[in-house]
């Protein structure tokens, strides 16, 4: 059987210490034994690593910050497929969903680029902010969380918290309080910093496993990939990880995606307590930077991704291997600067 | 005053100073004015021949070299002749 | 020897992390003309800088705004919000399309009576009516939205004297979800604020009417859903009121605070891509309004206020590049001849600036200050720009809401405000101050007249 052939535009090619899920994306299309890919890298920095490997990469053209808007961002998107003719555009970073959401529609209805992203209302509904309701109406243990606008509320809470509890920016940080003098004081620190609200959660103590999943839309989990970190930089980043057999954890990915009715990649980050109960810390709304171990346990969540994106139908895997392990690694590659001269003034290599 | 010598420029505006490493981009008028330095041309030569070739009065060809001249300074691209 | 156009020299280091400048054409393209009138013709005939607005704009940003609602619903009213824009022309322009007047102030009030508003379509909002204000408003019928205790007091006490019933509702202030909460104005619905008041309006039937109930949630909302919480909240006020007294409220007034598109500072994504619809506004509110359970001939009418998302699109304001600067850490600044003085919103927003020319596709990142000798007169702390010249013209988007009554004559006096009407034909609709327009105010002290220097 001949391979179809699709050109698919991919973002997130940052492959760094802290590093995008591009690159492990296209790796994942590169295996397919379904698609002959052509992929066409979106960028947003002139470094990005993922630019220079041309045998992932067969072209990279820079695209406008998501600061920019969507109307400069399909502007460019225009440009490019009037030259590349895309079949699919697979964003990979947060900060650029909210704009490749809104702009789905005229994709697909004005250029017949096809994306498949959450819709705008399912991306907010699992916001840091609004989490624990998103726990409640997906049926999924949230630690109890609520909003704050000043550090005096904090005395306000002391029925519906026991210390410590967790202080967290909206956006970024967090930070473990044992007494309410101690949150305050991380509540005007957090808020100086990103503002507010400042979400006050409770302290659950365990250990972190994370799973790469993905959903057709509809509230089927087409695939669930449980792992656990076992090694991660100062930056918090897994540097290996493994792949785990736990029946309980998939049940549950597969109930929030199926609740949600989640369509896309996602990565969920559970803590499991000591009590062996499991509670959602995040829902991030896109493949994790590690989703190429679920190439390795037998599950290609990202050529999945391809194919319900094309309207090929797709059945839900049923098993994976467990055990399987990934160890990131960093390489140098050479590039001349000829290369750097061409993405940094045409914006294209 | 002068600039490196092995300071590349492209015809796309594109200058590489291997010196330091960094990298920059011009547009035509700052092209015609590096590539003049280079050449070891005084100011006033460099007035004189952006006079000559585009379409503005001494005046303001001198304010904007000036203004140049100090971003090329800022960036390390020229040198005092006496440092 | 034919010479080749200049561009002034520039260069710039390729830094990572910084805005890439491809597929941003839009930010910087040339806007030219503004409703097919150039640029350059409205800055020759009026000056610079000048306020331009959009007759055409107004019409269909309205004409939008009345068909979501109205699709949705049956009784809707839009009422016109002076403070948001109360140019004579501007505010007729929405009196044409069938806008009432909403005033917050005796001043706002007359202005709309000149303008030939009927007393009966006044709304009258705010929190400083003298017992003169109300007596005007009483005796024209008005609609006086109180807002307080000691409001309600002085017209209970003037009423008592009078011959005459007034027309009134409460302000009503609630949590609806949104931070900042408004609790400055009005009466509070979850503390009993608002039903307690409710009821020593109700024990004056001889004197006042209760005929509508308003809130007016906060500005610039970017959540739809906050007006359901507020129209489920008036409606349950409402609904207590048919049980308790039998009397049918007339009218729910949701206020305004739709976004408009411009951009917040500190917003990482623009305006234009996170505001909710007019769509989205009309569907939170009048589906809770219809689903709440009103009998039909009970279903009160839908007033709205909404200012901001009604005008803002429709004004450009044209200015020009006074000089070209180099700051001292290397950064480019610009100077323009307007600033915070004519261009209040620059306080909270990044206005989008287009240049009025074309140019090449090199750009540069610089700060934008006014011509004002104040370091606060700054438009934008950083917006990427073509390499611009002394004498180019430049055009600020979206000011129509705010600027044209909050600007102030600081060290020099405010520019002329032309209306292109649906023609394309150009008038002025405010003439730029003079020194003998400032000056005509002043009195001087006969001991000070002569100087002698």
């Amino acid at each position: 059987m001949s391979k179809k052939k699709v050109v698919v535009g991919v973002t997130g090619l940052n492959n760094i210490d802290s590093p995008g899920p591009g690159i492990p994306v296209i790796r994942a299309l590169k295996d397919s034994e379904y698609f002959d890919v052509r992929i066409i890298g979106l960028s947003y920095e002139t470094l990005e690593p993922g630019i220079y490997m041309h045998d992932l990469v067969d072209k990279t053209y820079q695209i406008p910050m998501p600061s920019a808007g969507t109307s400069s961002l399909l502007e460019r998107i225009q440009y490019i497929h009037s030259i590349e003719k895309l079949d699919c555009i697979i964003p990979n970073f947060d900060a650029e969903l909210h704009n490749f959401i809104k702009l789905s529609p005229t994709l697909k209805k004005d250029y017949q680029i096809a994306t498949f992203l959450p819709e705008l209302e399912q991306f907010e509904s699992r916001h840091k902010s609004v989490l624990f309701e998103f726990g409640e109406k997906n049926d999924v243990k949230v630690p109890f969380a609520k909003m704050i606008f000043s550090p005096s509320e904090i005395y306000q809470l002391e029925d519906k918290f026991t210390y410590p509890l967790v202080v967290k920016g909206k956006y970024y940080d967090a930070s473990i309080a044992s007494t309410p003098e101690q949150a305050v004081s991380y509540v005007n620190k957090i808020s100086a910093k990103w503002g507010y609200p400042i979400i006050i959660q409770e302290f659950v103590s365990g250990n972190e496993v994370n799973v790469t999943a993905i959903g057709d839309g509809k509230g089927k989990c087409i695939g669930a990939i449980p792992m656990r970190k076992l090694y991660i930089t100062d930056k918090g980043k897994a540097w290996a990880g493994v792949s785990l057999e736990d029946n309980q954890l998939i049940e549950i990915a597969n109930r929030v995606i199926a609740n949600s009715k989640w369509r896309g990649g996602c990565e969920l980050e559970f803590i499991k307590s000591n009590k062996g109960e499991y509670y959602l810390l995040e829902m991030n709304p896109r493949f994790p930077a590690w989703v190429y171990l679920s190439v390795g346990c037998g599950q290609n969540h990202p050529e999945a991704l391809l194919k319900m994106a094309l309207g090929i139908d797709v059945k839900a895997f049923e098993s994976y291997e467990s055990g399987k392990l990934f160890i990131r690694y960093a390489y140098d590659q050479i590039v001349s600067l000829s290369e750097f001269e061409k993405i940094s003034t045409f914006g294209e290599l | 005053m002068y600039v490196n010598k092995n300071l590349a420029i492209s015809d796309t505006g594109f200058i590489f100073n291997p010196s330091t490493g960094d990298s920059f981009s011009t547009n035509e008028v700052g092209k015609f004015i590096i590539d003049l330095l280079k050449q070891k041309k005084s100011k006033e030569e460099i007035i004189s021949q952006i006079v000559l070739h585009f379409n503005v009065d001494k005046v303001n060809a001198d304010k904007d070299l000036s203004d140049f001249f100090a971003m090329l300074k800022s960036y390390q691209l020229m040198l005092d002749e006496n440092e | 020897m034919s010479k080749k156009s200049y561009e002034r020299p520039y260069i710039q280091k390729l830094n990572t992390g910084t805005m890439n400048k491809f597929g941003t054409k839009t930010e910087y393209a040339p806007v030219t003309a503004i409703e097919g009138v150039p640029v350059k013709k409205l800055i020759a005939d009026y000056g610079s800088p000048v306020f331009v607005i959009s007759e055409r704009q107004i019409r269909k940003t309205y004409h939008e705004a009345v068909r979501a609602f109205k699709t949705r619903y049956p009784k809707v009213q839009f009422a016109w919000s002076y403070k948001t824009n109360y140019l004579n022309a501007v505010c007729n322009i929405f009196h044409q399309e069938g806008s009432w007047a909403e005033v917050v102030s005796m001043y706002e009030y007359q202005k709309a009576i000149q303008n030939g508003v009927p007393g009966k379509k006044i709304i009258f909002n705010g929190p400083d009516k003298s017992i003169e204000d109300l007596s005007i408003a009483v005796d024209n019928e008005s609609l006086i939205h109180i807002d307080h205790l000691d409001e309600l007091y002085l017209l209970v006490e003037l009423l008592e004297n009078k011959k005459k019933k007034a027309r009134v509702a409460i302000r009503v202030n609630m949590d609806t979800g949104i931070y900042p909460m408004w609790d400055r104005f009005g009466f509070n619905y979850e503390n009993g604020q608002a039903w307690n008041a409710i009821n020593k309006i109700m024990s004056h039937p001889e004197l006042m009417e209760l005929v509508g109930l308003h809130c007016h949630i906060g500005t610039y909302m970017l959540s739809a859903n906050a007006y359901s919480v507020a129209a489920w909240k008036l409606s349950d006020l409402a609904m207590n009121i048919q049980l308790r007294y039998e009397k049918t409220i007339s009218y729910l007034d949701l206020g305004g605070g739709f976004a408009s598109a411009n951009t917040l500072k500190g917003s990482y994504l623009q305006g234009s891509d996170i505001i909710p619809s007019v769509d989205d506004y009309a569907e939170a509110i009048t589906s809770t309004l219809l689903n709440f359970g009103f009998k039909q001939e009970n279903l009160p009418t839908l007033i709205l206020e909404t200012g901001r998302a009604m005008i803002d699109d429709a004004a450009h304001l044209l200015g020009s590049v006074i000089a070209i600067k180099r700051l001292s850490d290397g950064r480019r600044s610009i100077v323009m001849d307007f600033g915070v003085n004519i261009l209040f919103t620059a306080f909270w927003y990044n206005h989008k600036i287009s240049p009025a020319q074309e140019f090449s596709h090199h750009v540069e990142d610089m700060v934008v200050y006014g011509p004002l000798c104040m370091n606060i007169d700054c438009v934008r702390e950083s917006v990427t720009l073509p390499l611009l010249n002394r004498g180019d013209n430049v055009v600020v988007h979206r000011v129509g809401a705010y600027n044209m009554t909050q600007w102030m004559q600081f060290i020099t006096m405010r520019p002329k405000v032309v209306l292109i009407d649906m023609d394309g034909k150009t008038h002025i609709i405010r003439e730029n101050e003079t020194l003998d327009t400032i000056n005509q105010m002043e009195k001087m002290p006969k001991h000070l007249k002569s100087i002698n220097l």
